[in-house]
């Protein structure tokens, strides 16, 4: 049954032209192909947490408590992250304390004082490449100089420095965008009034930008927690804490959460892949946790200027 | 040299606009920390080279030249064959690459030409979330899901494979691609894209044939970082790609592998046990100082391509 010809217009001809569009499969291919390639990257995020989160339930059916508040053991059965939690908790202090005043300060220095001499931007170029390097070389850095050069040995304090040092080129690379975002003309109605540059930083540019500032902090700090191979170059691998008191934590041999995921990864026994998937839900618990309120932040206080 | 105030009688000499030396000293004090803060990013890059510099020449300079080439990577016996962890690293990157190159472009290209402000606002943060989680994660998921899901099914590979870590390394940087060439296509200027559509072009046309062209650089950027987060990837490739102790040569992705990062932390696991082997310790610096160099190289030449898109528009 083959459809009689019909004679087409110029008209018509123009028209089909111009109605293609509707008619472009291979347009709507790709764009199916384009929508596939971001659907296929969530969709993984979403099985690893369904499948970490199923093969955990033992773990958290049975003993949650004990879990989250026991210490490490050889038995499954009695096995717990107190320990590491404390550690991560320590190691955290360490680098909110160290990264965060020391990034911040850098940024303000680089965007508030510095002209474009070649020295800042030397310290730019050099910040920048920092970020680039892989935290396992940082662990390097940490065995080198904080547990050998210092002797500070496998310690707490060493893993922390290691960890402050790895997340300060993100803090200042963070906070320099958000110090950048501030429009010229806030700093000049400081310096208009007679305000130092100091004042001027103090009272106009850090609250404004303090809203960038925190996220990007916040941000760094999470990927601190959950940064292990470092923490494995300056020794938090089998530490366990031999008491609970801050002083011996400090200097005895310790642990994180990570590590421990990590150890507990290379475990044949299904045991252990219960407990290495439940200590994996409560790094990302934390992880998650922190990152959403990161973003609802930023949302919350974006402002065009 | 007075400044008279209007209309008055009374003026201001210099000393009156003069900031107070109490005042001065504070600003001073307060540079002075925020210089120090600046230039301490120096110092820490200074500390690296020096620490790794000087283990690995020890490392060079003792070792048995042999060793250096010889038929695997083997701390414990003295076998340090370089081109077995250089390989190991090569395949799993590859592999990796093979993953988030398309996935991510893709990603990007759709976030940026075809998606609606709305579903961009609730997609970006999604991405965020992927990037956001810990490589150790990771490394636990490729060992446990992907390799017997995905790997194993097809193939005969054992348990602890290549291609199973690679894959999973891939996804690590699929959010990292994403992001930095969505930033490339986003800073394409729109009149490029008005002008295609005004001479009649679909969008497929305007998006692949215009916008993609113009952003080139930055999607070389992209790439390129991908492949230098990629091969720096440490704690997936040490759970999943089943090079614990040592390996062989081997390019085959569905055998298990070393990696340069993998070989890193298995000898500082191990690093208080294997003192015996008198050159162990200073190994980890030399394998680290290569590691250093090749991803400095990446992430500078990198950069060189980001600055041509600035240059650019």
């Amino acid at each position: 049954m083959t459809a009689p010809v019909q004679a087409l217009s110029a008209r018509d001809v123009v028209e089909r032209r111009l109605r293609s569009a509707g008619g472009d499969r291979l347009g709507l291919v790709l764009q199916v192909a384009l929508l596939l390639s971001l659907l296929i990257s969530l969709g993984v995020l979403v099985v690893l947490i369904g499948d970490i989160v199923v093969r955990s339930l033992p773990v958290f059916a049975e003993r949650p408590v004990d879990f989250l508040g026991s210490a490490l053991s050889s038995r499954p059965a009695r096995a717990g992250i107190i320990q590491g939690i404390l550690g991560s908790v320590l190691l955290m202090g360490f680098v909110a304390a160290l990264a965060l005043p020391l990034g911040i300060g850098a940024a303000v220095y680089l965007e508030e004082y510095a002209r474009d001499t070649p020295a800042a931007r030397l310290i730019r170029t050099n910040v920048r490449n920092l970020a680039g390097v892989p935290a396992i070389v940082y662990g390097l850095l940490g065995l080198a100089v904080f547990v050998s050069s210092l002797g500070l040995g496998r310690t707490l304090v060493a893993g922390g420095l290691t960890l402050a040092v790895l997340v300060l080129p993100i803090v200042v690379i963070t906070t320099s965008e958000a110090l950048r975002a501030v429009p010229a003309t806030i700093r000049e109605a400081a310096f208009g009034v007679g305000a130092t540059r100091w004042e001027t930083i103090r009272s106009h540019v850090l609250p404004y930008a303090a809203p960038g500032i925190l996220t990007g902090t916040i941000l760094s700090l999470a990927r601190a927690f959950g940064e292990t191979a470092p923490l494995l170059m300056v020794g938090a691998i089998a530490g366990t804490f031999t008491s609970t008191a801050v002083g011996d934590m400090l200097t005895g041999s310790y642990t994180a959460l990570p590590t421990i995921v990590y150890s507990w990864s290379g475990q044949p026994q299904d045991e252990f892949r219960a407990l290495t998937a439940a200590a994996i839900v409560v790094l990302m618990v934390v992880i998650l946790l922190v990152n959403a309120s990161a973003i609802l932040l930023r949302n919350r206080y974006d402002r065009k200027w | 040299m007075t400044i008279h105030a209007a209309g008055r009688g009374t003026s201001l000499v210099p000393a009156d606009l003069q900031i107070a030396p109490a005042r001065r000293r504070r600003e001073r004090l307060i540079r002075a920390f925020f210089l120090g803060a600046a230039g301490l990013s120096i110092v820490i890059s200074g500390a690296i080279v020096l620490s790794l510099l000087g283990n690995a020449l020890y490392f060079l300079v003792n070792v048995d030249q042999s060793a250096l080439f010889t038929d695997g990577w083997f701390p414990r016996r003295g076998m340090y064959d370089i081109a077995t962890i250089v390989a190991g690293t090569v395949v799993i990157s590859a592999v990796a690459m093979l993953v988030a190159a398309p996935l991510g472009l893709g990603a990007a290209v759709y976030l940026s030409e075809y998606a609606s402000a709305g579903s961009r606002r609730l997609l970006k943060p999604a991405l965020e979330i992927l990037a956001s989680i810990p490589s150790v994660v990771l490394g636990f998921f490729a060992l446990t899901w992907i390799s017997p899901n995905l790997v194993q099914p097809l193939t005969d590979a054992p348990l602890s494979n290549m291609a199973s870590a690679g894959l999973a390394v891939g996804i690590l940087i699929t959010p990292l691609i994403a992001s930095i060439s969505e930033d490339a296509l986003h800073a394409v200027p729109s009149y490029l894209r008005e002008a295609a559509y005004g001479l009649g072009a679909r969008r497929r046309t305007t998006s692949l044939r215009v916008v993609v062209p113009a952003a080139v650089s930055g999607i070389i950027a992209a790439l390129l970082l991908g492949v230098s987060r990629a091969i720096g990837e440490t704690m997936i490739v040490a759970i999943a790609a089943g090079g614990t102790g040592g390996s062989l040569f081997e390019l085959n992705p569905l055998e298990p592998g070393q990696t340069m990062t993998a070989a890193m932390t298995a000898l500082a696991i191990g690093s208080d046990s294997v003192r015996g082997e008198a050159l162990t310790f200073e190994s980890l610096f030399f394998v680290g100082l290569l590691l250093f160099a090749i991803t400095l190289g990446l992430n500078l030449l990198s950069e060189a391509f980001v600055r041509r898109v600035r240059s650019k528009y």
